[in-house]
């Protein structure tokens, strides 16, 4: 049961839980930024939790489905409409043959995952149907869908009833100011500490240069540096190291200015300091950050990192359990 | 040398074997991710060699961070015993300097570079002391040069060059980042050369351009019929200048799909190379160059 392309919105990717294992060579693991949101809309029509959505982000496409079938939308509150009439968010919605979904504009949030039960099935690259754009890989022809596209669907094996829907209190978006937890450490050493001390205190701002690959931050103060004499390969600015690995959701600062969050799309290595990574549990909330939001970076330690991970996972099993 | 452990978020170790760039130090972090993958250890998930460090990517659910780095740190005694001798291989890839192309290219950011006067090479050649261009073509195309790392996008390498250090060649990258780099130029960042593999933003000084793809998601080049990715960490690079006639010429049999890279089987041994790196060089080429 294909789905055709109508309109495209701003950049509809199709995205799954990503292709791990091929960082060593520059390929990231992609698939969805926020991967709850991604998890949840397929469990509402009833499709593998990992199976291809589409991630719209800040726009939504236009539709058009060619059977009767099962979606649903989840992440932002990006409202769909089907036939113009506007329906609920993160709740299974009954589509029928030549009805047309779209959407209203963005009210929060920033990216918005639009599951069709059986999963998109365009082809898989490297064991994964996740978009990534750089490297041709994944998505129609390795890049984002456009009006014409025609995707294909794989067929719907469970059928849940319409209308079922993810509790409000089992939904996770980003608090305002938002929030990110960061585990210090990478080249932390190479800030002063009152300079670290107050790149956890100040505010900052979403850059509008945030997309899958990064997230820049602007408006705290900039770094001040540890002297040293730059060690031989890694270059002359202060910020700068022999090219190594990039964790993802490390936080780069090139030339001490305008913190990075590398994301899903991470560029795997290059030349500047690390001050710290954001943590997994919170890797989903930086998908739903728009241009402008407030931010604060919140330092914690490991066993913090580690019990939230836990609490993230114990949210996705309340979610199983509230559908089941 | 004693390395450096840190954690990366809750789900990665990274370890910086040195601050420097050396051969050691990659040999280091090569042997140390040889034996992570060795080890087989419950929860890694990946292991990411770079230049004088690494990276392993695992998955806390199945093993506790801090037990995986006591493993890790176990590992650095055995790479330390192991001998630095490498089975590997030696490319011949051609390049075609001061092309059009990035010609082109770096002339649309000039106002992002050091020296907008000269170009990326003629500013490389003077601020590494050659008088002319030629003679830096020279210096950066005789002797073979180390894959030290792949990455940043889509199995693009970094090369490092197999001379000693007061011959290495070092240049700055671009004061702020280019938008755009053409697919296939040789670059060169800090006191690393590289090749982009795929169009796209880049700060690395460009050179000159390879009519040799490295990289196909479609896998329809012949030599990439196995895999999308063309180098491996370890890989040995010499660099041979050809003319615009020659780069249409492989570019003909890129095309006709007919164009295989020159490769030979080495045996690298580092004992063997700083005992004596010019001879060590010039029996790789003759390796390359036999047959």
């Amino acid at each position: 049961m294909p789905v055709n392309v109508k309109s495209a919105g701003l950049a509809t990717t199709v995205q799954d839980l990503g292709r791990p294992g091929y960082y060593h060579l520059g390929i990231p693991i992609g698939g969805a930024m926020d991967r709850l949101a991604l998890r949840a809309a397929n469990m509402l029509v009833g499709n593998d939790e990992g199976a291809a959505c589409l991630e719209a982000v800040f726009m939504g496409p236009e539709l058009e489905f060619n059977e009767d079938t099962l979606i649903a939308i989840t992440g932002a509150e990006l409202p769909p409409k089907i036939d113009g009439e506007v329906r609920d968010t993160w709740t299974t919605l009954k589509v029928k043959k030549g009805q047309v979904l779209s959407f209203d504009y963005l009210r929060a949030g920033a990216r918005a995952y639009i599951a069709v039960a059986g999963g998109i099935e365009t082809p898989a690259n490297l064991g994964s149907r996740s978009t990534y754009a750089i490297g041709a890989l994944g998505g129609v022809n390795g890049r984002a869908i456009q009006p014409g596209d025609v995707l294909p669907v794989g067929n719907a094996s469970v059928t849940i009833a319409e209308g079922t829907t993810i509790p409000a209190n089992l939904r996770r978006g980003p608090d305002k100011p938002a929030e990110l937890r960061v585990l210090p450490g990478l080249y932390a050493h190479r800030v002063s500490e009152r300079s670290l001390d107050r790149f956890f205190q100040d505010t900052w701002k979403v850059a509008s240069e945030a997309d899958r690959m990064g997230y820049r931050f602007q408006g705290g103060a900039p770094i001040e540096f540890v002297d040293r004499e730059p060690p031989f390969g890694a270059g002359s600015d202060p910020s700068n190291i022999t090219d190594a690995c990039y964790p993802y959701g490390s936080i780069q600062i090139p030339s001490g200015t305008e913190p990075i969050i590398l994301h899903r799309d991470a560029v795997s290595g290059g030349g500047y300091f690390m001050v710290g990574t954001v943590i997994s549990a919170d890797m989903d909330l930086i998908g739903q950050l728009q241009p402008h939001t407030e931010t604060r970076f919140v330092k914690v330690n490991m066993h913090t990192a580690l019990s939230a991970r836990r609490e993230r996972a114990a949210a996705i099993e309340n979610m199983r359990q509230a559908l089941a | 040398m004693s390395s450096r452990y840190t954690f990366g978020g809750d789900e990665h170790i990274f370890v910086e074997v040195n601050e420097e760039m050396s051969l050691e130090a990659f040999f280091k972090a090569l042997s140390m991710t040889n034996a992570v993958r060795n080890a087989d250890i419950r929860g890694v998930t990946e292991i990411c060699p770079a230049n004088a460090s690494f990276q392993i990517k695992f998955d806390p659910d199945l093993i506790h961070p801090d037990d995986l780095m006591s493993e890790l740190k176990r590992m650095e005694e055995i790479a330390d015993k192991e001998e630095a001798v490498l089975n590997t291989r030696i490319i011949e890839i051609p390049v075609y300097y001061q092309d059009p192309w990035t010609h082109e290219t770096l002339m649309r950011f000039r106002e992002r570079h050091q020296d907008p006067e000269a170009t990326d090479i003629e500013y490389a050649a003077r601020i590494n002391g050659y008088d002319t261009v030629a003679d830096f073509i020279q210096a950066h195309s005789a002797s073979p040069w180390f894959v030290s790392m792949v990455g940043f996008v889509s199995g693009l390498p970094f090369l490092y060059q197999m001379v000693d250090r007061k011959r290495q060649i070092q240049v700055p990258k671009y004061l702020r980042p280019r938008t755009d780099t053409p697919r296939l130029t040789v670059g060169y960042g800090g006191c690393f050369s590289c090749i982009y593999s795929v169009r796209g933003a880049g700060g690395y000084q460009m050179f000159g351009i390879t009519p040799m793809p490295i990289y196909d998601p479609e896998q329809k080049v012949n030599y990439l019929k196995d895999f999308l990715v063309f180098f491996k960490p370890g890989d040995i690079v010499k660099w041979k200048p050809i003319t615009r006639e020659e780069y249409e010429r492989n570019l003909k049999e890129v095309e006709a799909n007919t164009f295989s890279p020159r490769i030979r089987e080495v045996v690298f041994s580092l004992d063997d190379f700083n005992r004596d790196i010019d001879g060590t060089n010039a029996k790789l080429l003759e390796v390359l160059n036999a047959g």
